[in-house]
Protein backbone atom coordinates (compact mmCIF):
# COMPACT_ATOMS: atom_id res chain seq x y z
CA UNK A 1 0.00 0.00 0.00
CA UNK A 2 1.71 3.15 -1.05
CA UNK A 3 1.76 6.28 1.22
CA UNK A 4 -1.36 8.00 0.02
CA UNK A 5 -3.48 5.34 -0.15
CA UNK A 6 -2.34 3.86 3.18
CA UNK A 7 -3.75 7.17 4.55
CA UNK A 8 -7.08 7.38 2.51
CA UNK A 9 -7.95 3.62 3.97
CA UNK A 10 -7.09 5.04 7.77
CA UNK A 11 -9.98 8.19 7.36
CA UNK A 12 -12.10 6.08 6.02
CA UNK A 13 -11.84 3.83 8.65
CA UNK A 14 -11.66 6.38 10.81
CA UNK A 15 -14.90 7.91 9.27
CA UNK A 16 -17.03 4.43 9.33
CA UNK A 17 -16.18 3.88 13.21
CA UNK A 18 -16.51 7.04 14.81
CA UNK A 19 -20.13 7.13 12.36
CA UNK A 20 -20.71 4.01 13.99
CA UNK A 21 -20.43 4.67 17.56
CA UNK A 22 -22.89 7.97 17.07
CA UNK A 23 -24.99 6.11 14.82
CA UNK A 24 -25.49 3.32 16.83
CA UNK A 25 -28.65 4.24 19.46
CA UNK A 26 -30.33 5.70 16.27
CA UNK A 27 -30.25 2.33 14.23
CA UNK A 28 -31.30 0.39 16.87
CA UNK A 29 -33.97 2.47 18.72
CA UNK A 30 -35.48 4.28 16.25
CA UNK A 31 -38.79 2.49 16.68
CA UNK A 32 -38.88 3.26 20.42
CA UNK A 33 -38.56 7.04 20.65
CA UNK A 34 -41.58 7.16 22.73
CA UNK A 35 -40.47 4.39 25.53
CA UNK A 36 -40.35 5.86 28.66
CA UNK A 37 -36.96 4.30 29.61
CA UNK A 38 -35.86 6.82 26.48
CA UNK A 39 -37.64 9.52 27.79
CA UNK A 40 -36.31 9.00 31.34
CA UNK A 41 -32.52 9.00 29.97
CA UNK A 42 -33.24 11.72 27.86
CA UNK A 43 -34.41 13.60 31.02
CA UNK A 44 -31.11 12.92 33.27
CA UNK A 45 -28.05 11.80 31.02
CA UNK A 46 -27.31 15.78 29.68
CA UNK A 47 -26.67 16.66 33.69
CA UNK A 48 -24.36 13.58 33.79
CA UNK A 49 -22.57 13.72 30.51
CA UNK A 50 -21.63 17.94 31.60
CA UNK A 51 -20.82 17.11 35.07
CA UNK A 52 -18.52 14.20 33.87
CA UNK A 53 -17.40 16.84 30.95
CA UNK A 54 -16.36 19.22 33.43
CA UNK A 55 -14.11 17.03 35.14
CA UNK A 56 -12.78 15.61 32.20
CA UNK A 57 -11.89 18.74 30.84
CA UNK A 58 -9.82 19.92 33.99
CA UNK A 59 -8.66 16.38 34.81
CA UNK A 60 -5.33 16.86 33.21
CA UNK A 61 -4.50 19.72 35.58
CA UNK A 62 -1.22 18.82 37.65
CA UNK A 63 -2.03 19.35 41.23
CA UNK A 64 1.45 18.52 42.68
CA UNK A 65 3.61 20.99 40.82
CA UNK A 66 3.59 24.62 40.72
CA UNK A 67 0.70 26.16 40.12
CA UNK A 68 -1.10 23.90 41.80
CA UNK A 69 -3.95 24.95 39.44
CA UNK A 70 -4.66 27.95 40.53
CA UNK A 71 -5.29 29.24 36.98
CA UNK A 72 -7.77 26.55 36.19
CA UNK A 73 -9.20 27.35 39.90
CA UNK A 74 -9.80 30.93 39.56
CA UNK A 75 -10.88 30.90 35.64
CA UNK A 76 -13.38 28.27 36.51
CA UNK A 77 -14.62 30.57 39.67
CA UNK A 78 -14.35 33.56 37.48
CA UNK A 79 -16.67 32.11 34.89
CA UNK A 80 -19.20 30.34 37.38
CA UNK A 81 -19.85 33.70 39.52
CA UNK A 82 -20.43 35.55 36.19
CA UNK A 83 -22.95 33.24 35.09
CA UNK A 84 -24.65 33.06 38.41
CA UNK A 85 -24.76 37.02 38.58
CA UNK A 86 -25.82 37.78 34.94
CA UNK A 87 -26.74 34.55 32.99
CA UNK A 88 -24.85 35.40 29.82
CA UNK A 89 -23.23 32.77 28.20
CA UNK A 90 -21.02 34.21 26.12
CA UNK A 91 -19.75 36.95 28.69
CA UNK A 92 -19.34 34.05 31.48
CA UNK A 93 -16.99 32.22 28.93
CA UNK A 94 -15.08 35.14 27.96
CA UNK A 95 -14.43 36.29 31.28
CA UNK A 96 -12.78 32.86 32.51
CA UNK A 97 -11.02 32.50 28.97
CA UNK A 98 -9.50 35.60 29.29
CA UNK A 99 -8.16 35.52 32.61
CA UNK A 100 -6.76 32.12 31.61
CA UNK A 101 -4.78 32.86 28.66
CA UNK A 102 -3.53 35.82 30.56
CA UNK A 103 -2.46 33.65 33.28
CA UNK A 104 -0.90 31.26 31.05
CA UNK A 105 0.92 33.80 28.78
CA UNK A 106 2.36 35.86 31.15
CA UNK A 107 3.57 33.35 33.89
CA UNK A 108 1.11 35.01 36.71
CA UNK A 109 1.29 32.08 39.00
CA UNK A 110 5.03 30.63 38.06
CA UNK B 1 -32.44 37.09 15.29
CA UNK B 2 -32.31 34.62 12.44
CA UNK B 3 -31.42 31.11 13.35
CA UNK B 4 -28.05 31.35 12.33
CA UNK B 5 -27.75 34.29 14.11
CA UNK B 6 -29.18 32.34 17.52
CA UNK B 7 -26.75 29.52 16.42
CA UNK B 8 -23.61 31.27 15.75
CA UNK B 9 -23.97 33.37 19.20
CA UNK B 10 -24.82 29.73 21.16
CA UNK B 11 -21.61 28.44 19.27
CA UNK B 12 -19.57 31.25 19.31
CA UNK B 13 -17.63 29.75 22.27
CA UNK B 14 -17.00 26.20 20.77
CA UNK B 15 -14.90 28.49 17.92
CA UNK B 16 -12.80 29.34 20.67
CA UNK B 17 -12.50 26.03 21.37
CA UNK B 18 -12.29 24.31 18.01
CA UNK B 19 -10.07 26.41 16.13
CA UNK B 20 -6.44 26.51 18.34
CA UNK B 21 -7.28 22.98 18.99
CA UNK B 22 -7.84 21.68 15.12
CA UNK B 23 -4.82 24.03 14.59
CA UNK B 24 -2.80 21.94 17.07
CA UNK B 25 -3.86 18.97 15.12
CA UNK B 26 -3.19 20.19 12.22
CA UNK B 27 0.95 21.34 13.09
CA UNK B 28 1.09 17.76 14.21
CA UNK B 29 -0.66 15.86 11.09
CA UNK B 30 1.49 18.42 8.74
CA UNK B 31 4.99 17.01 10.59
CA UNK B 32 3.97 13.67 9.08
CA UNK B 33 4.64 14.82 5.34
CA UNK B 34 1.13 14.64 3.69
CA UNK B 35 -0.07 17.41 1.97
CA UNK B 36 -2.41 19.98 3.83
CA UNK B 37 -5.69 19.38 2.42
CA UNK B 38 -5.63 15.63 3.99
CA UNK B 39 -6.06 17.54 7.18
CA UNK B 40 -9.01 19.69 6.08
CA UNK B 41 -10.41 16.30 5.05
CA UNK B 42 -10.36 14.76 7.51
CA UNK B 43 -11.82 17.49 9.73
CA UNK B 44 -14.76 16.98 7.23
CA UNK B 45 -15.01 13.18 7.12
CA UNK B 46 -13.83 12.04 10.86
CA UNK B 47 -15.01 15.35 12.79
CA UNK B 48 -13.91 13.76 16.63
CA UNK B 49 -11.00 15.77 17.75
CA UNK B 50 -9.71 13.29 20.45
CA UNK B 51 -9.64 10.58 17.37
CA UNK B 52 -7.54 12.93 15.07
CA UNK B 53 -5.10 13.56 17.59
CA UNK B 54 -4.41 9.89 18.20
CA UNK B 55 -4.56 8.78 14.29
CA UNK B 56 -1.45 10.94 14.00
CA UNK B 57 0.15 8.95 16.80
CA UNK B 58 -1.30 5.43 14.98
CA UNK B 59 -0.16 6.94 11.14
CA UNK B 60 2.96 7.82 12.06
CA UNK B 61 3.75 4.03 13.65
CA UNK B 62 2.37 2.53 10.42
CA UNK B 63 -0.77 0.78 12.67
CA UNK B 64 -3.14 -1.76 10.87
CA UNK B 65 -5.96 -0.68 9.86
CA UNK B 66 -7.74 -3.35 12.21
CA UNK B 67 -5.71 -1.43 15.05
CA UNK B 68 -6.97 1.99 13.34
CA UNK B 69 -11.02 0.55 13.46
CA UNK B 70 -10.38 -1.06 17.27
CA UNK B 71 -9.19 2.56 19.06
CA UNK B 72 -11.34 4.59 17.21
CA UNK B 73 -14.46 2.48 18.09
CA UNK B 74 -12.87 2.06 21.77
CA UNK B 75 -12.13 6.39 21.86
CA UNK B 76 -15.70 7.27 20.41
CA UNK B 77 -17.83 4.43 22.19
CA UNK B 78 -19.24 6.85 24.59
CA UNK B 79 -21.14 8.49 21.65
CA UNK B 80 -23.65 5.42 22.23
CA UNK B 81 -24.83 7.31 25.56
CA UNK B 82 -25.04 10.65 23.44
CA UNK B 83 -27.42 8.89 21.09
CA UNK B 84 -29.30 7.06 24.08
CA UNK B 85 -30.95 10.79 25.23
CA UNK B 86 -31.36 12.26 22.14
CA UNK B 87 -33.71 9.97 20.14
CA UNK B 88 -36.74 11.68 20.37
CA UNK B 89 -34.97 15.30 19.96
CA UNK B 90 -33.73 14.21 16.66
CA UNK B 91 -37.15 13.47 15.33
CA UNK B 92 -36.58 14.54 11.80
CA UNK B 93 -35.60 12.51 8.70
CA UNK B 94 -33.24 11.46 5.92
CA UNK B 95 -30.09 13.21 4.96
CA UNK B 96 -30.44 16.00 8.01
CA UNK B 97 -30.80 13.20 10.64
CA UNK B 98 -27.90 11.48 9.06
CA UNK B 99 -25.84 14.83 9.40
CA UNK B 100 -27.15 15.01 12.84
CA UNK B 101 -26.01 12.02 13.95
CA UNK B 102 -22.34 12.12 11.96
CA UNK B 103 -21.66 15.74 13.48
CA UNK B 104 -22.66 14.68 17.19
CA UNK B 105 -19.29 15.94 18.84
CA UNK B 106 -18.99 16.48 23.09
CA UNK B 107 -19.45 20.02 22.09
CA UNK B 108 -22.00 19.42 20.18
CA UNK B 109 -24.33 17.37 22.40
CA UNK B 110 -23.82 19.53 25.08
CA UNK B 111 -24.88 23.10 22.98
CA UNK B 112 -28.12 21.01 21.85
CA UNK B 113 -29.07 19.85 25.28
CA UNK B 114 -28.10 22.78 27.10
CA UNK B 115 -29.14 25.77 25.13
CA UNK B 116 -33.08 26.91 24.09
CA UNK B 117 -34.19 26.68 20.57
CA UNK B 118 -35.34 30.08 19.73
CA UNK B 119 -39.30 30.07 19.72
CA UNK B 120 -39.75 30.86 16.14
CA UNK B 121 -37.97 28.24 14.45
CA UNK B 122 -37.86 24.38 14.38
CA UNK B 123 -36.01 22.53 16.58
CA UNK B 124 -34.33 20.38 13.64
CA UNK B 125 -33.08 23.55 11.71
CA UNK B 126 -31.99 25.06 14.99
CA UNK B 127 -29.95 21.58 15.66
CA UNK B 128 -28.66 21.57 12.28
CA UNK B 129 -27.30 25.14 12.53
CA UNK B 130 -25.06 24.20 15.55
CA UNK B 131 -23.71 21.45 14.07
CA UNK B 132 -22.96 22.45 11.39
CA UNK B 133 -21.28 26.03 12.71
CA UNK B 134 -19.59 23.71 14.93
CA UNK B 135 -17.91 21.19 11.95
CA UNK B 136 -17.03 24.35 9.99
CA UNK B 137 -14.81 25.83 13.56
CA UNK B 138 -13.16 22.43 13.35
CA UNK B 139 -12.30 22.62 9.69
CA UNK B 140 -11.11 25.63 9.69
CA UNK B 141 -8.60 24.82 12.20
CA UNK B 142 -7.61 21.80 10.97
CA UNK B 143 -6.92 23.54 7.30
CA UNK B 144 -5.44 26.57 8.86
CA UNK B 145 -3.35 24.60 11.60
CA UNK B 146 -1.86 22.04 8.33
CA UNK B 147 -1.56 25.29 6.00
CA UNK B 148 0.46 27.82 7.57
CA UNK B 149 1.11 25.65 10.60
CA UNK B 150 4.54 27.18 11.32
CA UNK B 151 3.94 30.58 9.76
CA UNK B 152 1.86 32.57 11.96
CA UNK B 153 3.08 33.38 14.92
CA UNK B 154 -0.25 33.52 17.32
CA UNK B 155 -0.01 32.92 20.67
CA UNK B 156 -3.36 30.71 21.49
CA UNK B 157 -2.29 29.14 24.78
CA UNK B 158 -4.89 28.98 26.85
CA UNK B 159 -7.98 29.66 24.39
CA UNK B 160 -8.92 25.75 24.80
CA UNK B 161 -10.36 26.94 28.15
CA UNK B 162 -13.29 28.44 26.09
CA UNK B 163 -14.58 24.70 25.83
CA UNK B 164 -14.05 23.94 29.74
CA UNK B 165 -15.97 27.30 30.75
CA UNK B 166 -19.07 26.42 28.03
CA UNK B 167 -19.44 22.80 29.76
CA UNK B 168 -19.07 24.85 33.22
CA UNK B 169 -21.96 27.28 31.69
CA UNK B 170 -23.93 24.74 30.17
CA UNK B 171 -23.69 23.01 33.81
CA UNK B 172 -25.82 25.33 35.29
CA UNK B 173 -28.18 25.52 32.77
CA UNK B 174 -28.56 21.93 33.15
CA UNK B 175 -28.89 22.47 36.52
CA UNK B 176 -31.19 24.94 36.37
CA UNK B 177 -33.46 23.25 34.54
CA UNK B 178 -33.72 19.58 36.69
CA UNK B 179 -32.98 20.83 40.32
CA UNK B 180 -31.98 17.95 41.77
CA UNK B 181 -29.39 16.99 43.23
CA UNK B 182 -28.75 13.15 42.20
CA UNK B 183 -27.49 12.94 38.49
CA UNK B 184 -24.59 15.61 39.24
CA UNK B 185 -23.61 13.92 42.59
CA UNK B 186 -23.80 10.85 40.74
CA UNK B 187 -21.76 11.78 37.98
CA UNK B 188 -19.19 13.49 39.78
CA UNK B 189 -18.66 10.59 42.17
CA UNK B 190 -18.30 8.35 39.05
CA UNK B 191 -16.03 10.85 37.39
CA UNK B 192 -13.61 11.44 39.92
CA UNK B 193 -13.75 7.98 40.47
CA UNK B 194 -12.36 7.01 36.86
CA UNK B 195 -10.26 9.95 36.68
CA UNK B 196 -8.48 8.17 39.43
CA UNK B 197 -8.41 4.59 38.28
CA UNK B 198 -8.64 4.45 34.65
CA UNK B 199 -7.32 7.73 33.36
CA UNK B 200 -7.16 6.44 29.46
CA UNK B 201 -10.74 5.85 29.50
CA UNK B 202 -12.41 8.12 32.01
CA UNK B 203 -14.84 9.42 29.65
CA UNK B 204 -16.55 6.08 28.67
CA UNK B 205 -15.53 4.28 32.10
CA UNK B 206 -17.64 7.01 34.09
CA UNK B 207 -20.86 7.69 31.40
CA UNK B 208 -21.39 4.18 31.03
CA UNK B 209 -21.41 4.04 34.88
CA UNK B 210 -23.42 6.64 35.35
CA UNK B 211 -26.17 5.46 32.96
CA UNK B 212 -26.36 2.53 34.33
CA UNK B 213 -26.84 3.42 38.19
CA UNK B 214 -29.35 6.22 36.40
CA UNK B 215 -31.27 3.48 35.37
CA UNK B 216 -31.29 1.11 38.64
CA UNK B 217 -32.55 4.67 40.36
CA UNK B 218 -35.14 5.21 38.10
CA UNK B 219 -38.11 3.31 40.03
CA UNK B 220 -37.07 6.11 42.97
CA UNK B 221 -36.53 9.24 40.55
CA UNK B 222 -39.76 8.85 38.34
CA UNK B 223 -41.53 8.26 42.12
CA UNK B 224 -40.24 11.70 43.16
CA UNK B 225 -40.76 13.97 40.10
Amino acid sequence: MSGLTYLIMVILVMTAATFLTRATPFLLLRKRADHPLLIFLGRYIPAAIMTILVIYSLGSVQLSEPPHGAPELIAALLTLSAHLLWRQALLSIFAGTAFYMYAVQSGLFM
Amino acid sequence: MSIIGTALRASLPVMFGYVPLGMAFGMLFQDLGYPWYFATLMGVLVFAGAAQFMAVGLLAAHAGLLEVAVSTLALNSRHIFFGLSLISRYSCRGVKKLYLIFGLTDETYSLITGTPVPSHCRESDYYLAITALNQSYWVVGCTLGALLGRLIDLDTRGMEFALTALFLVLLIEQWNKLREPFPFLLAAVCGLGALALFKEQMLLVSIALSVLLLILRRPHLERRG
